[in-house]
């Protein structure tokens, strides 16, 4: 760690942590509710467990990103953060706000809650993954808005490298994409296209800027090769992101109303979305096979790795599964959605954001060569016991969501079976849904009591050619 | 990643650019492929919508773009063998193009006029759209153009390094050769 405000990073990994815990404990709620209905009923309706385990995965990530953002942003300027102290501030307001939204979930009725938060005044609660009261919304805008500010000033002062600035345009789209979310109108497909302005242009586009940028940062450092060639990978790998996904937007418009022109659009420009995944597959393997020395964090390079090669599985191929218009007719929100939705997440978002972890807080404890060995081992075995069970989670979705459009979708309207006694017949994936979903629980864990093994910190990494400036 | 304009079969420009190269001819091979279905399954509505066209707006713009081409060439071929005038080549090649650009916009103002939009029949759809993405194509070339013209002008590129005139180059050349394919599709066999 070069400057000393980059530690301000280290809260908000932590919370995002936390929140990823959280997250997985009603995973599993949710897992077993699907095959014991009235499980935790009334107390936590499914409706409820569902909203805090999808909120608390979008809110985790900001976390990370953020610190992420905090962490690299200094060092590739090579200054110290504009204010650590605000950044400080808006980690507090961020986590109370953000914790004091999950409560209101659990313990509030939703009407209650937009009643509370006087929703009335600027409606905009009530949609899927956009539940937060308008006033979460409101603090969320504003922390993200201290949050650029406090870059940006940093930024601006000090080196320009392509990093920092795919990085702060991933973070500006971010911001600027969320102000959709605050306009709700009564028609329900121009609400749709809105809506999905937010949810596909964020992850299907900003963000594959962001963690395009986080994984380029991380492989500069960990490989030492140069960072003009990282740099133009980068380039091409959001350029095609931008191309592919802005369209690429059309697959959601399909069934909403639109005109009929985005049954074309939305099927060929998604699918070429797989492009940039796959290029960030090749990008990876291709810099760490060119890599100039060894660095001793095995853990953060493995991070490094699985994350390009899942989310070309997760987004891309399981994307691809069910993107085309003719697909999509039989397979929209089925579990085979579910199944791209959980591999995707944990492959791009989850993933990227745990190798800057990897990376980054073994500095930030003092360790610049990584952990010792030993922690080493234990993460790694934390990275497999939880990308291992992502994939069968995938595959049992995956089967689950054949199934049920074989016998749902594909029939005629008298021969196909009900929506519950299709859910009847296809249980026992979920059931192996289930138990894939507690061996991830495992995972997660095994790789939080990674961070607690203490022993001798790596030694210092070997070279194998000249060192670079960033070494 | 970069390559020596010494050797003999090098690959013009810098190996991101084709990949990037690549990837937008994917984009536009399954459009194309996509038109041919979609003709397949309504030939009618297709031959309806070429009447609609202006063929010789087409050809024209077509001339325009291909002598664009050429001057971009002949303008690489300058450079490599350190000789003069790469600047008004580049500049040529610009002001060809810029043929091409006005009388697009000429046809889709002329189109709209009457009623043609993107939403009048899966032809049109394609047409406007394909043509429309093409376009936005051509104006990130020529935008290129620009940036090699001043970079030559300025003095920094003299024929030493042709990585970064081979990649814009290149990507021009895609550009021209996507509308070689884009102009008998929509405007003769559909």
């Amino acid at each position: 760690m070069k400057y000393e405000s980059q530690r301000v990073a280290m809260p908000y990994f932590i919370f995002a942590l936390v929140l990823f815990v959280g997250q997985i404990v009603f995973g599993l709620v949710l897992g077993l509710q699907y095959v014991v209905g009235d499980f935790l009923f009334p107390e936590i309706p499914f409706n409820v467990a569902r909203m805090v385990h999808t909120n608390l995965l979008i809110v985790w990530l900001l976390f990370g990103f953020m610190g992420a953002t905090y962490y690299m942003v200094p060092e590739e300027a090579q200054t110290e953060l504009h204010s650590p102290l605000l950044a400080w501030i808006l980690f507090w307001v961020f986590a109370v706000a953000g914790t004091l939204t999950i409560l209101g979930y659990l313990f509030v009725d939703y009407a209650t809650l937009a009643d509370v938060t006087m929703n009335k005044l600027l409606p905009t609660m009530g949609r899927e993954f956009l539940e937060q009261p308008t006033i979460t919304k409101i603090g969320i805008a504003l922390v993200v808005v201290g949050f650029l500010y406090n870059i940006m000033m940093t930024a601006l002062k000090g080196r320009k490298t392509v990093v920092n600035i795919v990085l702060i345009t991933g973070l500006i789209g971010l911001a600027v994409l969320w102000m959709f979310s605050f306009y709700n109108p009564g028609n329900l497909a121009t609400d749709k296209y809105f809506w999905w302005f937010v949810v596909h242009l964020w992850v299907e586009g900003v963000w594959e800027l962001i963690m395009g940028a986080i994984l380029a940062y991380v492989l500069i450092k960990l490989t030492g090769v140069d960072r003009e060639v990282i740099e133009k990978w980068l380039y091409v790998i959001i350029a095609m992101a931008l191309i592919t996904g802005i369209i690429g937007t059309g697959h959601h418009f399909f069934w909403i109303g639109p005109p009929e022109y985005w049954l074309w659009l939305g099927s060929v420009f998604s699918a070429l979305e797989p492009l940039p995944f796959f290029m960030m597959v090749i990008f990876a393997f291709n810099m760490i096979n060119r890599r100039r020395r060894n660095h001793p964090n095995k853990a953060a390079l493995l991070w490094a790795m699985g994350t390009a090669v899942m989310a070309f599985l997760g987004a891309g191929v399981w994307g691809f599964l069910h993107t085309l218009a003719p697909v999509n007719y039989y397979t929209h929100g089925s579990q085979i959605t579910a199944a791209h939705g959980h591999m995707a997440f944990y492959g791009a978002y989850v993933m990227i954001v745990l190798t800057i972890i990897s990376y980054a807080v073994p500095i930030m404890r003092g360790r610049p060569y990584g952990n010792s060995n030993t922690a080493q081992i234990v993460e790694m075995w934390g990275f497999w016991l939880m990308t291992v069970s992502m994939v069968f989670i995938t595959l049992f979705l995956t089967a689950a969501g054949v199934l049920q459009v074989w016998l749902q979708r594909i029939p005629d309207s008298g021969e196909a079976l009900s929506f519950m006694a299709t859910q009847d017949n296809i249980a026992l994936f979920y059931w192996m849904r289930f138990v894939a979903g507690a061996f991830f629980m495992a995972g997660l864990i095994v790789y939080l009591g990674s961070f607690f093994i203490k022993g001798q910190a790596s030694p210092a990494e070997e070279v194998r050619g000249p060192a670079t400036q960033d070494a | 990643m970069q390559t020596s304009a010494q050797t003999r079969h090098h690959l013009p420009g810098d190996l991101a650019v084709w990949f990037f190269i690549f990837a937008e001819l994917a984009v536009f091979g399954i459009l194309f492929i996509g038109f041919g279905v979609a003709r397949n399954l309504d030939p009618n509505t297709f031959a309806a919508g070429r009447q609609v066209l202006h063929p010789w707006t087409g050809l024209i713009n077509t001339i325009g773009l291909i002598t664009a081409s050429y001057l971009v060439a002949v303008a690489v071929h300058r450079l490599r063998h350190r000789q003069t005038g790469v600047t008004p080549l580049l500049s040529g090649a610009i002001a060809a193009s810029c043929i091409y650009t006005f009388g697009k916009l000429w046809e889709y103002a002329d189109l709209y006029s009457n009623g043609y939009n993107l939403g009048t029949d899966t032809f049109f759809m394609f047409y406007f759209f394909l043509t429309f993405f093409h376009f936005m194509h051509v104006i990130l070339g020529q935008i290129i153009l620009v940036v090699l013209a001043v970079k030559v002008k300025r003095g920094d590129y003299n024929g030493d390094d042709m990585n970064g005139m081979e990649s814009g180059a290149s990507y021009w050349h895609m550009v021209d050769l996507v509308w070689l394919v884009l102009f008998p599709m929509l405007y003769v066999l559909a």
